[in-house]
């Protein structure tokens, strides 16, 4: 096989870095496994919030609890982390200059960070007017789902960190790149989670 | 009652959480089972601490063994782990059936919350920490062999799982020493498991143990199903692999599809029972019938998963004993895979009688009758198999017999259950009970038995008694009809299931010919043991370094046995389903490469044995509310990952020398052994090379 052939789904090393791109076809292939049973778990969870939406209990409600203008805001802050992101592969694949990369990386780190920031101060905002999860069967689930994408995006910052050190301290070798591209698939599927739980969680909730 | 000690170090704990202080207050029979398990338990580790260091055998079970990365040993250890865990669920289920039979009139034996913990353990064990770690080792072993690899494309993933099953089964011994277990069977249904039904340790003992068995089959999916479709050898096209790669890879990914579901389950009944959410409480909105959405719709495929594993094994022990190909191999393939897809859509009909509409019932009624059809499809395909075959009765080949028989009978028995009107009749009684055992002992035991005495040879170098063998195939099947069909009698009689004592005395003899098939099976297992004292003993005798005892027909005859750590000295290269066979017939299967070369193979590494040991120090934890021990174990678990993704150096170099010597020496046995004709092949006389039938 030639290392120009496409191995695998995701930013393509062939003409670039042959033996990283050949390792990879099997390391993004099993991550996009892990990716499919992690989307199941969302899945489920999306189906649990449907389920137990109107258990509301006598309690806050969707339109009581949601608000438009911060959730806007944290889309708008994620999405642009994916272009950031989408720029670090770039300059990787075409051989930047290590701080160029380690910049990007900067960049989507503080936007994630700045992500949960927000989202930990919707959170706050609602346990403090008594929308707590164990308030009623709606809360639960939502508690269940929302943070559980905020879990995610922390465990992507905290990796963020983990490559930009071995950046820093190993260089890029084909396992630096191919973690890099893995970490990049990781962070976009957030994304789409995101998506989702913008137009079926809130969007839906906010239309009375 | 005694008080908490030192709550902010041992959470929960006090003194009468010990069975043996439990015992000493009130000994009474029920008590003194309890202490007993729990005695026999501590003995058990410390004979296994003593042993070790008699035998001065630490250092080499640490490097050879706990921190290897070699797919044949982590499958070897899988499958260790299952027969321990299957010796205590059998103990468990003759504790039950001894139960039923003196209590019929009377309280009998043990207490009512305690027979609660009997069929919690027995179910939860059988399931996830005896057939799951026994497919997955089967698979471990043998699937990198069948598709010519030198590994699984993920050594470390995969001994990271090995370790998870191993603390999830740590949890699972820990109740009979420490606590109490689930009462809740072997579903976790709430609100049994809900925190205001039993505040206790049992049921999180059980959501723990089953969390983290159900994360390590998650990886140990991802890692086979990648194996298959990334580290073929050259020419092993998909429609080229061996049957039981092929169902293999349909484990693999209702695995990576369904142990999710589970992970949902559990992860939810904890946010409910630590943080007091309201999934599936009674107040506030929750929702118990959500649960049983959750749960069925991993405990549906979950049964495709023991299965189809067995039907392959079932596959390769038929066409080989038989000498005949295997017949329709597409339709084998095809059928695997219908019922894969299908296994997603059926879960409902383990809760026709909750109260959905009867059109509903009538879907997944019919859903579920439809998997017989495949299924069916391979029962013909076997048995077309020994048509005008030269079949011999080995071990191997009574398993699958019997499993034909007996599957066909519980295959009718499902169907009468997948009829909403009948199932509405029998739901919850014995005859559900009868049924179930019916499909996973043939369905899944016996497979993995056959599968034991069938790969055996390739695996430790000698062949196991065939004798014994037969004595406990005996055991299996008879004690399964003794113990079992009498579960369809007192079902239709309407026993109900999980009953610790019985009113009506019509139900005796029912009742004492299945203690009677109960003790039979446990014979069976201690048959098992026998055979493999036997064995060991005669090992001299029945070696088989040559490899291929029985004809076979896929790649792993092909090698040595046991095979070299890298399994093959120069990948295969095949241009056809039965390469090796037919290249028996054509002249030159052993042909030498030109030229050895270097072969890298991965380092030993610590890893996964200390993820293994710090998320079971972190579920203990969270079980007694030790929050300190529990971040420190999840903590030690994040930091373990961390450091490792900067390793470098984590393969070495088998030098070609070092390869050509092994190989040698084992070509030189081969040229050296007598050809066996099939007559002869469970005679001393079988080296390991079969006579060649043009
Ligand atoms: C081989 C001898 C076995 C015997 C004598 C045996 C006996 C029993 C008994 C007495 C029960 C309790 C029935 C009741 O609820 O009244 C039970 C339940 C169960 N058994 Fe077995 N069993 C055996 C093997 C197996 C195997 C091989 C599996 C699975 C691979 C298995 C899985 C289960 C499950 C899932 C339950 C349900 C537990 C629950 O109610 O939550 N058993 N068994
Ligand atoms: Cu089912």
């Amino acid at each position: 096989m030639t290392a120009g052939e496409t191995k695998h789904p995701g930013l393509n090393l062939g003409s670039t870095d042959a033996q990283a791109h050949e390792a990879a076809g099997s390391a993004l292939f099993g991550f996009w496994a892990f990716l499919m049973s992690d989307a199941v778990i969302f899945a489920l969870l999306f189906a649990t919030y449907g389920v137990m939406l109107p258990a509301t209990a006598g309690g806050p409600t969707p339109a009581s609890e949601y608000k438009i203008g911060p959730t806007f805001l944290e889309t708008l802050v994620l999405l642009t982390s994916s272009l950031t992101y989408g720029l670090a592969s770039i300059a990787m694949k075409h051989g930047a200059a290590q701080a160029s990369i380690q910049t990007w990386l900067g960049l989507t780190l503080a936007l994630g960070l700045l992500f949960l920031g927000l989202e930990l101060h919707d959170f706050a905002g609602m346990i403090a007017h008594g929308a707590t999860p164990m308030r009623s069967g709606f809360l639960s689930a939502f508690f269940a789902l929302v943070p559980l994408h905020g879990l995610h995006v922390l465990a992507g910052s905290l990796w963020i960190v983990v490559m930009m050190a071995q950046l820093r301290i190993i260089g890029l070798d084909a396992r630096v790149k191919i973690n890099l591209l893995r970490l990049g698939l990781f962070w976009h599927f957030l994304d789409i989670i995101w998506i989702a739980i913008f137009s079926t969680v809130y969007l839906p909730g906010l239309i009375p | 009652m005694s008080a908490p000690l030192l709550p902010a170090l041992l959470g929960r704990f006090r003194w009468d959480a010990l069975p043996f202080v439990r015992a000493w207050e009130n000994p009474n029979a029920n008590e003194l089972i309890a202490a007993g398990a729990g005695a026999l338990v501590v003995a058990g580790a410390l004979f296994m601490v003593v042993l070790i260091t008699r035998l001065g055998r630490w250092r080499w079970l640490w490097t050879e063994w706990l921190t290897s990365l070699d797919h044949k040993k982590i499958g070897i250890m899988y499958i260790v782990i299952a027969l321990v865990m299957l010796a205590r669920a059998l103990i468990e289920a003759n504790l039950m059936r001894l139960q039923q039979a003196v209590a019929i009139g009377n309280p009998g034996l043990v207490a009512p919350e305690h027979f609660a913990e009997l069929f919690s353990t027995h179910g939860s064990i059988m399931i996830f920490f005896m057939a799951m770690p026994f497919l997955t080792g089967l698979i471990n072993y043998l699937v990198p062999l069948q598709i010519g690899a030198r590994d699984v494309a993920y050594p470390l993933l995969n001994a990271i799982g090995l370790w998870l099953t191993a603390a999830g089964a740590g949890l699972m011994m820990a109740p009979l020493v420490i606590g109490r277990f689930s009462t809740g069977g072997w579903s976790g249904y709430p609100p049994f498991t809900e925190i205001g039904f039993n505040p206790g340790v049992g049921p999180d003992y059980w959501i723990w143990a089953i969390t983290l068995g159900s994360i390590a089959s998650t990886l140990a999916g991802i890692n086979i199903a990648v194996t298959i479709y990334k580290m073929r050898c050259p020419g092993m096209t998909l429609m080229r692999m061996p049957l039981f790669a092929w169902t293999s890879l349909c484990t693999a990914i209702l695995m990576i599809f369904a142990m999710p579901p589970l992970t949902v389950a559990t992860a939810l009944l904890a946010l409910d029972r630590y943080l007091d959410f309201h999934f599936f409480t009674n107040a506030l909105g929750g929702n118990m019938m959500h649960y049983a959405n959750l749960f069925w719709m991993f405990g549906h495929p979950e049964v495709y998963i023991v299965i189809l594993p067995a039907f392959g094994i079932y596959s390769e022990v038929v066409s080989t004993f038989s000498s005949k190909e295997l017949y329709g191999y597409n339709s084998l393939v095809i059928a695997t895979m219908a019922i894969a897809v299908l296994s997603f859509t059926v879960w409902l009909h383990h809760f026709f009688t909750m109260g959905q509409s009867p059109s509903l019932n009538a879907v997944f009624g019919i859903a579920t009758m439809a998997i017989g059809v495949p299924t069916g499809v391979k029962i013909y395909n076997w048995i077309w198999t020994m048509f005008r075959g030269e079949v011999r009765f080995t071990t191997p080949m009574c398993y699958a017999l019997a499993f034909m028989m007996t599957f066909v009978l519980g295959g009718l028995t499902g169907i009468i259950l997948a009829f909403p009107p009948l199932d509405y009749i029998v739901h919850n009684t014995l005859f559900l009970v009868a049924h179930f055992h019916n499909m996973l002992i043939s369905g899944t035991l016996y497979g993995l038995l056959a599968a034991y005495t069938f790969w055996f040879p390739k695996a430790f170098g000698f062949r196991l008694d065939e004798r014994w063998g037969k004595i406990s195939c005996a055991c299996w099947v008879i004690g399964f009809y003794l113990a079992f069909m009498p579960l369809y009698v007192l079902g239709a009689a309407g026993m109900a299931r999980r009953t610790p004592a019985v009113m009506e005395t019509a139900y005796r003899p029912w009742l004492y010919a299945a203690e009677v098939g109960a003790l039979v099976l446990f014979c069976g297992f201690v048959a098992l043991l026998v055979q493999l004292w036997v064995s060991l003993r005669n090992r001299a005798a029945t070696r088989v370094f040559a490899g291929d005892p029985w004809d076979g027909r896929a790649l792993e005859w092909s090698i040595a046995a046991p095979p070299p750590e890298y399994n093959f000295a120069r990948l295969p290269q095949v241009d056809q389903r039965h390469w090796f066979f037919d290249a028996k017939r054509k002249g030159a299967p052993y042909a030498p490469p030109a030229r050895y070369e270097d072969i890298q193979m991965p380092k030993n590494s610590a890893v996964a044995p200390i993820i293994g040991i710090a998320s079971t120090a972190a579920g203990f934890a969270l079980v007694w509310h030790m929050w300190w021990l529990a971040i420190l174990g999840v903590l030690a678990v994040v930091a373990t990952v961390i450091t490792r993704s900067f390793a470098r150096d984590t393969h070495r170099l088998i030098p070609a020398s070092a390869v050509e010597r092994m190989e040698r020496t084992w070509l030189d046995a081969v040229a050296r052994a007598r050809p066996i004709p099939r007559e002869m092949e469970t005679t001393p006389a079988n080296a390991g090379l079969a006579e060649v039938h043009p």
